[in-house]
């Protein structure tokens, strides 16, 4: 066996009592609270300065505390949230089409799959007004109707218009705000920050989290840091895959190494494969770049009906197109959810009818819309991402069709947290997409930057002070204690190993390696052979890294082999518990589609019978542990998940 | 495609740096620059020497932590293009390409490609912020924006700070980046009532940290990757005199 199941433990989500409408008012009615003369008593550190990271951060310091945050980056400016293109969500009706509250909680939670905390949805729909006000105060730049209000777009697996966009830009905006934000507790002295500063270990004393260990990436100095609560704010590890849309640094250790000191994981095979990314060209490629989903809302996808049509798309008449997703879910045509669109793209590719030089892709067609629209209006709503087309391809998408293809994007897995953020450890939260919370097994577009947004400006500065009140009078943490000690032993011993390994092969050779099975076997779809499959070959590659791994240089200084070489370590640990997650879910639910598990039109066949629940894995000597927390719809009916 | 390339290689800030021949074969006209630079440095790991260091991480252009003066330019022959958004169909095969870092005072070498660019945090750091609490802002749709001016805002907001600007300007001046920042906040009605102070901080602050003055060559426009205009500077100095 793979692994086991422990029924005797039952997680405790600390969901509060009432409607689903009062409870986050409940709980914030309920907290515990620490006076502001008493704030300044406390430290936190916060690690990963992408939205998440940075809107707790300076909403931390806002109130008082203070704040150590650690960035791998050279500046927190540069934190992977930047590149998120489309938009944000956020629940103002200001279009009255009949968007609300509840209908923004239910979207969210259907195009999840009904995997996802009732309570937690509805509160990110209800935060998500208050952060389109927080990012217009703080000057970001939301694009505007002629009347000066500001204006919406739709996204993926919605019929309202509910997404706030500032260009093509979204993400980058959405980040200046919070890093001018962060930075301006930096120079009021609440915030000291740590970049080119990597996290390789959490420190627990008697079972409470109490610091991190770090590495300066520019000197190699390793350095312990202690705090009266930790944060991980670390982002996806969707770049396990190795061709990923994630940026080269993204990576999965923060948030594993805590899960070796007892935090639970939670779904990590559920990585959300995004659908509109330019397709792979070849064998050298570090990444696969996005482009906004929001083009599917002017652009119509379609593949040449007969297979391996060399034609060039001009020469294919109308009636040799296949609109698929328009037939096949013609409700919400082109924009059927991320899953659905990327496992349509992948079934049509692999039918044979993928177009470009690798066979790869499909058509995301512009003909229609700019024949209606006029150029002028496309380039307005899109000419950034029609200029990085042309820059990284050559072609002029205002004359051709884009060629798209689906790429690993998002970690909807992550680090189990309660309603409060925290982790089971205490003094251990995770906020952003290094949680697992509510995208249930397939997120939503335009929702991770509010996600993310909404756990560091509204949620974490109400839910860690009430840990912290809880916890009684701060303490001062000593540097000296011996877990701090030996954890930096442990961790120094951990990189010189690896330094001395000489073998014969990269570690982007190792990466790449993973990548490829992980695509293979644990990506768009998996099935029960191939998943053993990949566990007994990511286990036979990881045997091979510790044999016939090449770093060169010394280990103390600047080393970008042994940073990534340190991240795929973790990788190839997290890569063998994401298989075995999948392998122990035995249905198709949102991004996690077993072909065991499908109806006879290739649908995805849910079983709420036996799989309702987040899975939560607990590291053991033998077999990981399986823990599972039972959802339970009380405000709404799961139901078959039709976009058609 | 081959390529002969000449790289500039400097263990670190405190060492003689000096340009290394090197060459690489069979490169792929769809190859980015930097992945150009990956193949050629698991060539160098495997026959046991030290790769090249270089700064990257989003490969999309966005993020602003690439930038490599490439044949004596910023990012390289391209207008408007990020180092990782250059690809080596812009060169020609056989050529010998020079590659160097970001070469000014206040953005010292870390090793090989690196260098230091937290100076530009610290322009942030004094003022390039609109002061607004967690959790307090009205309704957004109470302040009016006109679409004209938005876009305005936007297109000095852009600035993805990856130092281009410093790094082409004979004087290794700041100040595209700076007026970039303020001229984004002083345009919308949010960041008008700080304008003044925060201009004064911003500026005086650059100059402390050893940037030199603009003296209009316009250099910096013409490679930022974002192309962001030389007119915000114009209106930053003529707030900084008001």
């Amino acid at each position: 066996m793979y692994f086991s199941t422990d029924s005797k433990q039952i997680p405790k989500s600390k969901i509060p009592q009432g409607d689903l409408r009062d409870k986050w008012s409940n709980f914030k009615n309920q907290a515990k609270l620490i006076s502001p003369n008493n704030r300044n008593k406390y430290h936190v550190i916060i690690v990963g300065t992408g939205l998440s990271g940075a809107s707790a951060a300076a909403s931390l310091a806002e109130l008082g505390y203070n704040v150590s945050v650690f960035c791998f980056q050279d500046s927190p400016r540069r934190a992977h949230s930047v590149a998120a293109q489309g938009g944000v969500n956020a629940m103002k009706n200001y279009k009255n089409d009949g968007d609300s509250v509840h209908r923004m909680f239910y979207d969210t939670l259907k195009g999840g799959d009904f995997r996802a905390r009732e309570a937690n949805v509805f509160r990110l729909a209800e935060c998500s007004a208050s952060l389109i006000d927080q990012a217009v105060a703080q000057g970001v730049p939301f694009a505007r109707e002629y009347s000066g209000y500001l204006s919406n777009r739709s996204f993926g697996g919605v019929q309202v218009s509910r997404t706030f966009y500032a260009r093509g830009q979204t993400g980058q905006q959405l980040l200046l705000g919070t890093y001018q934000a962060l930075m301006r507790q930096v120079k009021a002295k609440k915030i000291t920050t740590y970049t080119r500063h990597e996290m390789l270990d959490l420190v627990l004393i008697n079972g409470v989290a109490k610091g991190i260990i770090a590495r300066n990436l520019d000197t190699g100095k390793i350095t312990r840091h202690t705090a009266n609560a930790v944060v991980l704010a670390t982002g996806g590890f969707g770049k396990i895959y190795y061709l990923s849309t994630l940026a080269m640094g993204c990576n999965g250790s923060a948030i594993w190494r805590a899960h070796k000191k007892g935090a639970w994981m939670a779904c990590p095979s559920w990585t959300q494969i995004h659908p509109t990314c330019l397709p792979q060209s070849g064998a050298y490629q570090s990444k696969l770049t996005l482009m906004s989903e929001s083009l599917r809302n002017d652009g119509r996808i379609w593949v040449p009906l007969t297979r391996n049509d060399n034609r060039k798309p001009e020469d294919i008449p109308e009636e040799e197109r296949d609109y698929y997703l328009e037939k096949k879910y013609p409700s919400y045509g082109n924009l059927a959810p991320r899953d659905i669109a990327s496992r349509a793209a992948k079934e049509r590719i692999d039918a044979g009818h993928g177009v470009g030089p690798l066979k790869n892709a499909v058509y995301l067609d512009f003909k229609d819309a700019l024949a209606n629209q006029g150029k002028a209006t496309i380039a307005k709503k899109y000419g950034n991402l029609f200029d990085m087309y042309q820059k990284i391809t050559g072609i002029n998408a205002y004359n051709e069709p884009m060629k798209i293809s689906p790429a690993a994007h998002f970690s909807m897995g992550g680090l189990w947290v309660d309603y409060e953020l925290s982790t089971n450890i205490p003094g251990l939260f995770a906020i952003g997409e290094a949680n697992f919370s509510d995208h249930g097994a397939n997120r939503l577009g335009a929702n991770s930057l509010l996600q993310a947004c909404v756990d560091g400006y509204y949620i974490l500065p109400q839910t860690l002070p009430h840990y912290l009140a809880q916890s009684g009078n701060p303490e001062a943490i000593n540097k000296e204690d011996p877990a701090f000690i030996e954890c930096e032993q442990q961790v120094t011993k951990q990189l010189e190993e690896l330094g001395k390994i000489n073998g014969s092969k990269t570690v982007d050779y190792f990466h790449r390696e993973l990548g490829k099975i992980l695509y293979d076997k644990c990506g768009l779809s998996r099935n029960e052979k191939g998943l053993i499959i990949a566990i007994e070959a990511i286990r036979n590659l990881k045997a091979s890294f510790y044999n016939d791994l090449k770093i060169p240089s010394k280990i103390n200084g600047i080393n970008e082999e042994l940073e990534k070489a340190g991240r795929v370590v973790d990788y190839l640990e997290i890569g063998e518990l994401m298989c075995i997650d999948a392998l122990s879910r035995e249905e198709s639910c949102g991004a996690h589609f077993r072909t065991e598990f499908q109806t006879n039109d290739g649908e995805a066949i849910r079983n709420d019978e036996e799989f309702k629940f987040i899975s939560c894995w607990k590291k053991s000597d033998n077999v990981p542990l399986l823990i599972k927390e039972m959802l339970n719809f009380e405000f709404t009916k799961p139901t078959e998940r039709s976009y058609k | 495609m081959d390529f002969k390339l000449k790289i500039w290689r400097q263990e670190q800030g405190s060492v003689k740096g000096k340009m290394m021949a090197y060459a690489v074969k069979d490169i792929s006209p769809d190859m980015s620059f930097l992945e150009m630079l990956d193949q050629l440095n698991e060539n160098l790991t495997l026959s046991g020497q030290s790769p090249i260091s270089f700064d990257s991480d989003c490969r999309e252009g966005i993020c602003g932590q690439c930038g490599l003066f490439i044949n004596g330019r910023a990012h390289g022959p391209r207008g408007h293009t990020s180092t990782c958004q250059l690809h080596m169909r812009s060169f020609q095969d056989g050529e010998t390409i020079y590659i160097e870092p970001f070469r000014a005072g206040p953005f010292p070498i870390k090793k090989d490609l690196k260098v230091d660019r937290s100076a530009l945090d610290e322009i942030i750091i004094s003022g390039g912020y609109i002061s607004v609490n967690t959790g307090q802002a009205p309704e957004a749709n109470q302040t009016l924006i006109s679409s004209d001016t938005v876009e305005a805002a936007f297109d000095a907001a852009s600035c993805i700070g990856c130092g281009a600007c410093v790094a082409s300007c004979k004087n290794a001046s700041a100040s595209l980046f700076t007026a970039a920042k303020i001229s984004h906040l002083a345009q919308l009605p949010q960041g008008e009532l700080e304008h003044k102070k925060r201009t004064n901080d911003m500026v005086n602050k650059m100059d402390e940290l050893g940037f030199g003055a603009c003296s209009n060559t316009g250099a910096c426009e013409i490679e930022c990757p974002q192309g962001i205009s030389i007119s915000h500077i114009a209106f930053m100095n003529k707030s900084y005199l008001k």
